[in-house]
């Protein structure tokens, strides 16, 4: 006979703790959902992916940690929050999403596009760093050629980098300082 | 009105055009711009507000004190921006922990988060400052355009930070560019997101593509002569979005895509070099001929 293995989640392999833990990173009304599939229904991601809103708090819910904290599909919610909008229990889903992924990065599951996006805010100020290109743009259009901002200001990147610091997000994104 | 411009990524430092349309539009409207020197990015909610809460609040409270020391509400010309920022504002404002936590960070560069301004978004304070019946008043060049609108999420959504008439229905941005003369055109999946958003076009380009070009589709089906929205995410998603649809299979939509303020801008009768529509990726030629 088949054992039907990877359809059953054996009791012992859940983390009972998890969904409370997901509360306290900011997502208090996770225990509120009825799996309604609302979100589902509503994801604009989900339309064209395997990404399962309810799905994905159905098995937070459960206590299935390593596999929900591990997924790729955490990573393809836009945050267009219209889930949050519609849930008919008010268990803000996108929060929630969120708040897996606060827990994700911490777990070394952070992606190394969103590492690469994190380093430039540290180096630069900005997630969106001006390029050669774009300097020549600004100047032909009669702007400074470096926008008044962490660009132009020395000293307001340095306070920019040393809250990273303090806060400890230098290391989450494994930002190497030269 | 006084405003502090915050700038944030994008604007400055790929579509700097939006910022000059915004400098050279401001007067007419009677707002004054104080740069926000020093400012960074906001930074992007959807990406650092899920990595690290309170490095995503310390960054954007830096960037609210520099608005506090101004002594001026902020204007925002982008959904991401304006989206973190009031967000954040709203949470240090209320919750005082969280407050006194940022504030031990800021006290070392003798800053402090103290509450004292608001944070706008530049078509909240066209729509609710000046008033559709005035501006239709200053407009010189009548825009007759059929325009797809793309309101963008963050301008409306959580609405648990934001008072908003209707998130699935609303009405406000059409009736902005219906004053300057043009048909705001219905279309199927309006409110639906540009796919940007949340780390996703850096994470998964390919799904992001695709949900612009699913809007895209709809926008010309429903007749679109040119995209108008508020956001400078969406404005970059659907311009360049257009190229990356057309390296990748050969579908060209070719639909000009404005920011809501260059568009106010050709309304009220600045060239569209001031405005720097020239330096879109998809070509705004068809629009400034039907001028
Ligand atoms: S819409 Fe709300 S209640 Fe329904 S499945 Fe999603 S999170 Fe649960
Ligand atoms: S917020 Fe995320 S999960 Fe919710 S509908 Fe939008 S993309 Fe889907």
């Amino acid at each position: 006979m088949v054992e039907p293995k990877n359809n059953v989640i054996r009791l012992d392999e859940l983390d009972m703790g998890f969904a409370e833990d997901v509360a306290k990173v900011g997502a208090e009304k996770i225990n509120l959902c009825i799996q309604c599939g609302t979100c589902t229904a509503s994801c604009p991601s989900g339309r064209r992916t395997a990404f399962r809103t309810r799905q994905l708090i159905r098995r937070a819910l459960l206590g299935l940690r390593d596999k929900v904290l591990s997924a790729k599909d955490l990573w393809l919610c836009t945050t267009c929050y219209t889930c949050l909008e519609r849930c008919p229990r008010g268990v803000d889903p996108t929060d929630v999403i969120l708040a897996l992924r606060t827990m994700a990065a911490k777990a070394g599951h952070m992606l190394d596009r969103h590492k690469m996006v994190s380093g430039f805010v540290i180096k630069y100020g900005h997630a969106v760093p001006v390029n050669e290109e774009n300097r020549k743009l600004r100047a032909s259009l009669g702007l400074s050629e470096a926008p008044p901002t962490t660009h132009t200001f020395k000293e307001a990147l340095k306070e920019v980098q040393e809250i990273t610091k303090k806060t400890g997000f230098d290391k989450l994104v494994c930002f190497e300082w030269k | 009105m006084q405003y502090a411009f915050f700038l944030g990524c994008v604007i400055p430092n790929r579509y700097p055009g939006i910022e000059l349309a915004m400098r050279k539009v401001a007067p007419t409207l009677e707002i004054e711009l104080k740069d926000m020197e020093g400012a960074s990015c906001c930074p992007a909610p959807g990406v650092f507000k899920s990595f690290h809460q309170s490095t995503w609040l310390a960054l954007a409270a830096r960037n609210l004190v520099i608005a506090e020391t101004l002594g001026t509400d902020i204007i925002t010309l982008c959904n991401g921006c304006y989206g973190s920022l009031k967000e954040a504002n709203e949470i240090l404002k209320t919750n005082s922990s969280k407050r006194d936590e940022v504030n031990k960070i800021l006290h070392d560069f003798n800053k402090e988060f103290r509450g004292t301004i608001d944070v706008k978004h530049f078509v909240e304070v066209v729509y609710q400052n000046i008033e559709t019946e005035k501006l239709k008043g200053l407009v010189k060049k009548p825009l007759h355009f059929n325009v797809a609108v793309q309101y963008g999420c963050h301008l409306l959504k959580p609405t648990k930070y934001r008072k908003v008439e209707s998130t699935e229905r609303p009405k406000f941005l059409d009736e902005l560019v219906e004053a300057l003369g043009s048909k705001s055109v219905p279309y199927r999946d309006k409110m639906m997101c540009c796919g940007a958003g949340g780390g996703v076009k850096a994470s998964n380009p390919d799904v992001s593509l695709d949900m612009a070009r699913e809007k895209l589709e709809n926008m010309r089906n429903a007749g679109a002569e040119c995209i108008v929205t508020p956001c400078a995410f969406c404005h970059l998603q659907f311009d360049r979005g257009q190229v990356d649809i057309r390296n990748q299979s050969g579908v060209d939509f070719n639909i000009p895509v404005l920011h809501y303020v260059q568009f106010l801008g050709l309304a009220l009768g600045l060239e569209s070099r001031k405005l720097g529509l020239h330096s879109n990726a998809i070509p705004i030629d068809p629009v400034l001929k039907k001028l």
